[in-house]
């Protein structure tokens, strides 16, 4: 049992945001997860960017499914409602909850058991409706709850604590998203909070579909040699393509960037992230070159991090319905009926 | 026998060829005159091609269901041709279209065969091949009301409506109309056939299906998210919502919608965004047919558990599998009944027609809701997709919604500390919030193991007590859910206990039975759990005949599981073939049953 660091204390000097709460006021209950697991470090950047955000916890929903990975939002943010569904199906949940109410700011935790095999349908279909949605996948290449058999995000060559090396291709998650259109797409590590809070920060605030891939180790069942979701391999082999920093709204860009890889991206609530580009050839805003860059590196063993790609054009999914803005459940019953007397109209053609 | 205003006309067309206008014109005619009517589609699961039927069933008794005799059979399909010959009663009659010959050694010498040359006729008077095969229809209606003496004016009157918008087919139509007329006319000179007699026995109703009845209902039900995966034959359900909501659910000033619905990947994913939009608040439901009942089972056991409201309309067809998507059934009560894993029931209500369809659709809604629970509306594709004569609807404006126990943010700033699953009234419903109301208010939603205060548990104590509260507040539900329908005749001995669109042939086989004083006392079950009211009714009896239309005696067995009865006591009688139960069906089993030495 591991436990996120938790002061018994609230110290005078721990930091307010705009709401006036510290970051022990965006904690939840204590993890039930391996010491050393990946997933507690990823609870502990989305405490960071919720605190960062000033969001006030009763206006966020944590959704997820089953795994390791979707136990996680009990972790974060107690004031926060949470609906923990069924195996691979909080999409739909999501979906759904976010139709009636576009208000909160919805945050889905999964594994790459649940969005990739068992729920990979209802991840594709979130997609392609551009539900509006902050979506984790601590993608560890196994599913840990089940005692390690390996999932769908497994790369070829990989080996298993016992048995033979994963012979099936991997379902990238990146790749996967980048095909159907989704219009933020992240990929980072559960090591590397420095790159991930303001990843995640950038997701929760934009409109739409936002994916982050964490590659967040299993030390259970997939951190030995020869795994290619270890701590080790991923230290070795990830790369920083496109990082991005937050700049919260009326605050100006103050570092030094370098001539030409510096992108701001407006968000709606007057914020920008900024994107840095590492690598100058990288365009974050072209699914075709993002494609094919991502597919070189993959073939060369690269794990490439950062925002990965980025539309800020394309309309979130309550813009396309045509819903009203008010939450459903605060329409009046009687706005939602036909006019006084109008049934008998609305009966003529049947008699 | 066929009498005045007791008259079955079968028409048999082939899919595509736009009979359904036509036919709907003819059925409209007689129920405009005054007359009952019933309308019943025997289609195939096809788009184009294959044999269809419609029979419109003239009832003066104003009987519900399927009649067992064709007496005027329309063959316009030459590949049906000699089975809908050999289905018209004796003395009864058969059109055929003469244009074309046809083989003499399919006649039969104690029906009257019309031949009318349709084609022929239509051919020669409108062109383009699509105007000819409507037109040809159309002129099939002409025949029938020479015939049977259908008012031209009453006719007319019904082209004039529905072709308000486009004057020149009121013409061509009524054209149509008189090309079958005239002919039969001035030709037909055989036995005459039983007619159409003005009646004044339709005031006040209206003839519609069962899918667009659970639509309307759900408009006045205050349904604001609808999630589904098309499926027959549930589809016609969402059609109607989506056409009412056009009419009635824009927002005035914003122009957009006070509605969202949402086609969904599958029926998983259908009700996953049923339980999301309840979770918020919404009244939400979906549309299916029992292999979508099927695909929701893990999730419909979640929302039990979690207790989140849901509606869900099962528009039961005939199973197992695929089966027969166009024929009906009702044959997934027990697996509505039990779905999922685990220690799971669910509330069912059972309408009987499109009437019921309307009534228990704001019912089902607000029964979810105090309930917190999925609630699932059984109809099937006899009361779905079939027009049914059916008293007029009516609204109650003062009707007050029951959108349970939720509490505002305003209350719990009150509260000292919410928890979420405790039983603070004693009839097991507990207090839910809803998400975005107030910090206080959150709880953490699991399908997994949890405790009253809603923490996570694997204690085998608390873990019982939730799912013990949850039999509490299952004995709520039947006290809240609709009494069952029950009449008692003169005889006391023997009831027949049926669901749904038993109703009909059930009712009328009592008359039936009645004339050969065979006395029954009936009740029809509205809902799961049963109301005690129905033990009751069983206990006066010596012999209970469960009528149903599936081979296992679903109902049956469920009535014996809830109240813990004596099986011998229920007598099957099981119509499962996919068409429509008749009363005939139904006397000939009681009075075999009689005969084999039962009660009655
Ligand atoms: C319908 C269903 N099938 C199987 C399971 C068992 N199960 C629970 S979690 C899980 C895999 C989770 O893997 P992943 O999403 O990668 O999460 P991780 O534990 O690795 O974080 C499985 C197969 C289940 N809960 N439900
Ligand atoms: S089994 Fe693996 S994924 Fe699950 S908690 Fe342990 S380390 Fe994390
Ligand atoms: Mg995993």
């Amino acid at each position: 049992m591991s436990y996120i660091a938790k002061p018994q204390v609230s110290h005078p000097s721990l930091r307010k945001n705009k709401l006036g709460l510290t970051s022990r006021d965006y904690e939840g209950a204590v993890s039930t997860l391996c010491a050393g697991c990946g997933h507690d470090s990823v609870t502990a950047a989305i405490i960071q960017a919720v605190f960062d955000l000033d969001i006030e916890p009763h206006m966020l929903a944590k959704m997820s499914g089953i795994g390791c990975s979707s136990k996680t939002p009990a972790y974060f943010v107690q004031q926060s409602h949470g609906f923990n569904s069924v195996h691979g199906r909080m999409p739909s949940v999501t979906t759904g909850a976010n139709t009636a109410n576009r208000h909160l700011t919805y945050i889905g935790v999964s594994g790459d058991g649940d969005s990739l095999s068992i729920g990979v349908g209802q991840f594709v279909h979130a997609i392609r409706r551009n539900l509006n949605m902050c979506y984790i996948i601590e993608n560890n290449g196994v599913y840990g709850l089940t005692k390690g058999q390996f999932s769908a995000s497994a790369d070829i060559g990989s080996k298993p604590k016992k048995g033979l090396p994963n012979q099936q291709e991997p379902i990238d998650p990146v790749s996967t998203a980048l095909s159907l259109g989704a219009t933020y797409i992240a990929r980072s590590f559960s090591g590397d909070k420095a790159q991930l809070v303001p990843l995640i920060k950038g997701a929760l605030l934009h409109k739409g579909f936002s994916l982050v891939d964490i590659i967040s180790p299993c030390v259970t069942f997939n951190d030995h040699e020869g795994s290619t979701k270890s701590y080790a391999h991923t230290r070795e082999f990830y790369n920083h393509v496109v990082d991005v920093d937050y700049i919260a709204p009326f605050e100006e860009i103050t570092a030094d960037y370098e001539q030409g890889s510096a992108m701001p991206v407006a968000l709606h609530d007057g914020s920008k992230i900024l994107l840095r580009k590492i690598d100058g050839d990288y365009d974050p805003t072209s699914r075709a070159r993002a494609f094919k860059y991502l597919r070189d590196r993959f073939n060369a063993g690269e794990i490439v991090t950062g925002l990965l790609y980025i539309d800020d054009e394309r309309k979130e999914m309550h813009d396309l319905m045509g819903n009203v803005d008010t939450p459903f459940a605060e329409l009046p019953m009687e706005s939602l009926r036909p006019p006084k007397g109008e049934l008998q109209k609305i009966l003529k053609p049947y008699r | 026998m066929a009498g005045t205003n007791d008259i079955v006309i079968k028409i048999a067309t082939v899919n595509g060829t736009g009979s359904a206008s036509a036919n709907g014109l003819l059925r409209k005619a007689i129920f405009r005159m005054g007359v009952p009517v019933v309308g019943k589609n025997y289609f195939p699961s096809n788009i184009q091609g294959l044999p269809t039927w419609y029979e419109i069933r003239v009832t003066k008794d104003g009987y519900q269901s399927r009649s067992d005799r064709v007496d005027i059979m329309v063959a316009m399909n030459v590949q049906t041709y000699s089975q809908d010959m050999a289905d018209v009663a004796p003395g009864g009659w058969l059109i055929y279209d003469s244009t074309w010959p046809r083989s003499r050694q399919l006649d039969r010498d104690d029906i009257t065969v019309i031949g009318v040359p349709l084609s022929r006729l239509c051919n020669e008077r409108f062109d383009g091949v699509r105007t000819r095969i409507l037109m040809k229809n159309i002129a099939y209606v002409g025949v029938i009301a020479a015939l049977t003496n259908i008012d031209l004016k009453v006719i007319m009157g019904l082209l004039e409506e529905t072709f308000a918008a486009k004057q020149h087919l009121i013409a061509a139509n009524m054209e149509a109309i008189h090309l079958g007329y005239d002919y039969a006319m001035e030709k037909f000179s055989g036995p005459p056939t039983p007619k159409v007699e003005k009646m004044d026995a339709t005031r006040r109703h209206i003839v519609i299906d069962g899918n667009t009845a659970s639509a309307l209902g759900c408009v006045y039900a205050g349904a604001t998210v609808g999630a589904w995966y098309p499926i027959t034959p549930s589809t016609s359900l969402m059609d109607a919502f989506r056409a009412f909501c056009a009419r009635y659910r824009i927002d005035p000033e914003s122009g957009k919608r006070t509605y969202a619905i949402i086609q969904a990947e599958d029926e998983l994913a259908a009700i996953g965004m049923v339980f999301g939009a309840s979770w918020m608040g919404a009244r939400a439901f979906t549309p299916t047919s029992g292999p979508g009942i099927s695909l929701m089972s893990e999730f419909i056991g979640y929302g039990y558990y979690a207790e989140i409201p849901a509606v869900i309309f099962n528009v039961q067809r005939t199973g197992p599998s695929t089966g027969m998507p166009t024929r009906t059934q009702q044959s997934d009560i027990l697996s509505c009944a039990y779905a999922s894993h685990g220690d799971t029931k669910h509330v069912l209500l059972f309408p009987a027609d499109p009437y019921e369809c309307f009534t228990m659709a704001p019912q089902a809604f607000d029964l979810a809701d105090r309930l917190q629970t999925p609630v699932m509306v059984l109809s099937d594709l006899d009361i779905g997709m079939n027009d049914w004569m059916v008293p007029e609807f009516e609204w109650d404006e003062n009707y007050v919604h029951d959108r349970g126990k939720v509490l505002s943010a305003e209350d719990v700033e009150e509260m000292e500390v919410f928890y979420r699953y405790l039983d603070v009234d004693g009839d097991g419903i507990p207090y839910r919030t809803l998400p975005g109301t107030h910090p206080k208010g959150s709880y953490f939603t699991r399908g997994s193991g949890h405790t009253k205060y809603g923490a996570y548990t694997e204690n085998a104590a608390d873990y019982q007590e939730v799912i013990d509260r949850l039999d509490v507040k299952w004995e709520t539900a039947r006290k809240l859910v609709p009494e069952p329908e029950i009449a008692y005749s003169k005889f006391n001995n023997a009831a027949i206990l049926t669901v749904g669109s038993g109703n009909g042939a059930c009712k009328e086989a009592l008359d039936r039975l009645g004339e050969q004083n065979v006395g029954l006392n009936y009740c029809r079950v509205k809902a799961f759990p049963f109301s005690e009211s129905v033990r009751e009714f069983i206990d006066k009896h010596e012999v209970v005949y469960v009528v149903e239309q599936n081979r296992d005696a679903q109902l049956r067995a469920l009535l014996i599981l809830d109240f813990n009865l004596r099986p011998d006591k229920l007598v099957s009688l099981l119509h499962y073939n996919g068409i429509p139960m008749n009363a005939g069906f139904v006397v000939e089993k009681i009075l075999e049953e009689i005969t084999k030495g039962r009660a009655a």
